[in-house]
């Protein structure tokens, strides 16, 4: 039985009405928020403002690219390994995985600052060993352990999901046609799996690129991200219009990230698979 | 090595778990000959076919390529290549770039693979099919391209792991042919794999068949079909009355009540054997002329011929006949000396060949049996 186009428009009324209430509306708000000041009249003033910005933004984007390369560099040989296994082992392993996501992101930032602070266990026990303590907190290297640790999960589940899916048959098959394990590395799993390496690296990237909460605890005051950037325009300088703005440019940002992932996975069938 | 074989397998075991899957399995294969590995789903055929690939090591066992033992060597090393039963064509890549695969591993030159291409496009009839997306062609077209991809790279020998399975009827007899011809034109070494003994008899020089991780019997198809070895083969080629009988001397056979003449001889003096008799071997004769009488239970017109099922002392033949007899009616049946086969006794004894549960409905219900775990 077909379905006719007015059945389905009510399946599909319930998400419809929730994209319009929480999703586009905001959005609109956004827009709106961004040409406006603080007197409610239109400008271009905060658009203009941007630049001023751009130092952070080029830093968000290259702290979050760093992070989502080592996640991608750490998860694809375990996807790979995960796919292979027995069953059994690959329930295990899902649930190693998925176990640190049961926390809270906050608690689990937290507990990182204490690890790493110049007072914290690592050094307490570095102390106790008679090694010269190491200054971990509030550098560029804990935020970006800060964000592989919290976002790998979001790497391995879609290239674990596309590599169990993908059929040994066609390893076995460039074998005989006389690849060793590099070519078929290279010319059949790698291209295999680009789908769910894009969709791994958009759903690390994103929250690694706007996050404020990871920068704020493990970067201290040092440097800001565009995403703390955000967080001080709406709750210490009452910027709304300017935060606003930049909420687009982030937007914008992140849609030019997805968009260059999928160029690289090529326009044809299940590129963009999500988990 | 004297005579012309290209493959040896001595003593090959393989165990999957607890269950023996090939059982001290040993087989010389000739160079050029089409040979083909035939049985029911789970006789250890495939598993025959991926360890002479390379993709499965046995437990015991070697295989030789010409004199030399490559028991050891990875699939990429060896001079074989297989056609997979689902094809296993690369997604990612068109028709051109898969066929080009192993020419590249090979590091042949641009100018080389592309007219090596359209050679083997050419040979599977798929000429002009180079830029094509491997997701836009049938299944028919998808199974040459994986014979052109195979045969790029020139192997001595080339393993068909059940490659018509997947392909409808019509389709499958013409593939038949098609790669009867390639391995006649090409003069390479086929070793094909299948449950389905038509085709095995249509196209094999040699076959083996196989049972329960052992050989059967190793022979030409008229040597199978015509003198199988036991009941099992009798059985699964074609259609068999296997029946209890003894040998009274030489060249006498007494079966179902009666003495017939037969060609075989070499039995012992009242040695119980089975007789295995074909379907289309029985002459239906007025019943005062015959040797014995039976009753038709059923018949069916099978286009060619009529099929019955005829009760003969409580034995249930498969009888067909050119003519047609109403069911419930009494025949005299006749069989020439050289429809007669004797068999020794085996260990499949009794198992098989008599039609009391015989229906059309259950063969074509293990039919599909076999195709989906095959």
């Amino acid at each position: 039985m077909k379905n006719s186009p007015l059945s389905r428009r009510l399946i599909s009324a319930p998400y419809l009405i929730w994209a319009a209430i929480f999703i586009v509306v905001p959005l609109i708000f956004v827009v709106y928020y961004s040409l406006i000041d603080a007197n409610g009249a239109f400008t271009w003033e905060n658009i203009k403002a941007i630049p001023d910005y751009s130092d952070i933004m080029l830093n968000s984007i290259w702290l979050g690219f760093v992070a989502t390369i080592i996640s991608l560099l750490i998860s694809y040989p375990l996807a790979y390994i995960m796919a292979r296994a027995t069953k059994n082992v690959q329930r295990t392993m899902m649930m190693l995985v998925m176990l640190p996501m049961w926390m809270n992101l906050l608690i689990r930032t937290y507990s990182l600052m204490i690890l790493l602070q110049d007072t914290g266990i690592i050094n307490a026990l570095l102390g106790a060993l008679h090694l010269s303590n190491l200054h971990m907190i509030n550098t560029r290297g804990a935020v970006i352990l800060g964000m592989v640790y919290n976002y790998i999960p979001y790497m391995i589940l879609p290239l674990y999901s596309i590599m169990s899916k993908m059929d040994y048959g066609l390893i076995e098959a460039a074998h005989d046609l006389g690849a060793n394990k590099l070519t078929v590395l290279r010319k059949i799993i790698l291209p295999l799996s680009m789908p769910g390496i894009a969709s791994g690296f958009t759903m690390v990237f994103v929250p690694s690129v706007s996050t404020f909460y990871i920068s704020k605890k493990l970067g201290g005051s040092t440097f800001a991200l565009i995403g703390d950037l955000i967080e001080i325009q709406f709750k210490s300088a009452n910027n709304y219009n300017l935060g606003a703005s930049l909420s687009l440019v982030l937007m914008v940002l992140i849609l030019i990230s997805i968009a260059i992932m999928n160029h690289f996975t090529g326009d044809d069938d299940d590129g963009g698979v999500l988990i | 090595m004297a005579d012309n074989t290209i493959i040896e397998l001595r003593g090959i075991s393989k165990k999957f778990g607890d269950e023996v899957v090939l059982n001290n399995l040993n087989l010389n294969i000739k160079d050029k000959e089409f040979i083909t590995f035939l049985g029911p789903s789970g006789c250890g055929k495939t598993t025959m076919l991926r360890i002479i690939a390379g993709f499965l090591e046995a437990d015991s066992g070697q295989v030789i390529f010409e004199g030399k033992d490559i028991s050891a060597l990875p699939p990429h090393k060896r001079q074989v290549n297989t056609i997979f039963q689902r094809y296993q064509l690369f997604p990612h890549l068109n028709v051109y770039e898969n066929i080009a695969f192993g020419l590249r591993n090979r590091r042949m030159k641009e100018k080389d693979i592309s007219k090596k291409v359209e050679e083997m496009l050419a040979l599977v009839n798929l000429k002009g099919f180079q830029r094509r997306d491997i997701g836009s062609l049938s299944g028919g077209q998808q199974q040459r391209v994986a014979i052109a991809r195979a045969l790029a790279v020139e192997p001595r020998v080339l393993l068909l792991d059940e490659p018509l399975a997947a392909l409808d009827l019509k389709l499958r007899k013409d593939m038949q042919v098609e790669l009867k011809n390639i391995q006649k034109r090409l003069g390479i070494t086929f070793i094909f794999v299948t449950h389905d003994q038509q085709e095995a008899l249509s196209m094999s020089d040699t076959v083996v068949v196989m049972n329960e991780g052992e050989i059967q019997q190793i022979g030409t198809p008229q040597d199978i079909y015509n003198e199988p070895k036991n009941a099992f083969v009798a059985d699964f080629i074609g259609e068999s009355n296997i029946l209890d009988g003894v040998m009274l001397d030489d060249f006498k056979a007494k079966f179902s009540g009666a003495v017939f003449q037969c060609l075989d001889k070499g039995f012992a003096v009242n040695e119980s054997v089975d007789i295995v008799i074909r379907p289309e071997d029985v002459d239906v004769v007025p019943v005062e002329k015959g040797e014995i009488t039976g009753v038709i239970t059923s018949n069916t017109f099978k286009g060619v011929h009529f099929e019955m099922i005829v009760d003969i002392q409580n034995f249930k033949w498969m009888i067909q006949t050119t003519d047609y007899y109403p069911v419930g009616s009494t025949i005299g049946i006749e069989i020439e000396p050289d429809a007669i086969h004797v068999m020794k006794k085996s260990k499949y004894s009794g198992m098989f060949g008599d039609y009391s549960t015989f229906s059309d409905e259950m063969d074509h219900l293990s039919d599909i049996d076999e195709e989906e775990d095959a």
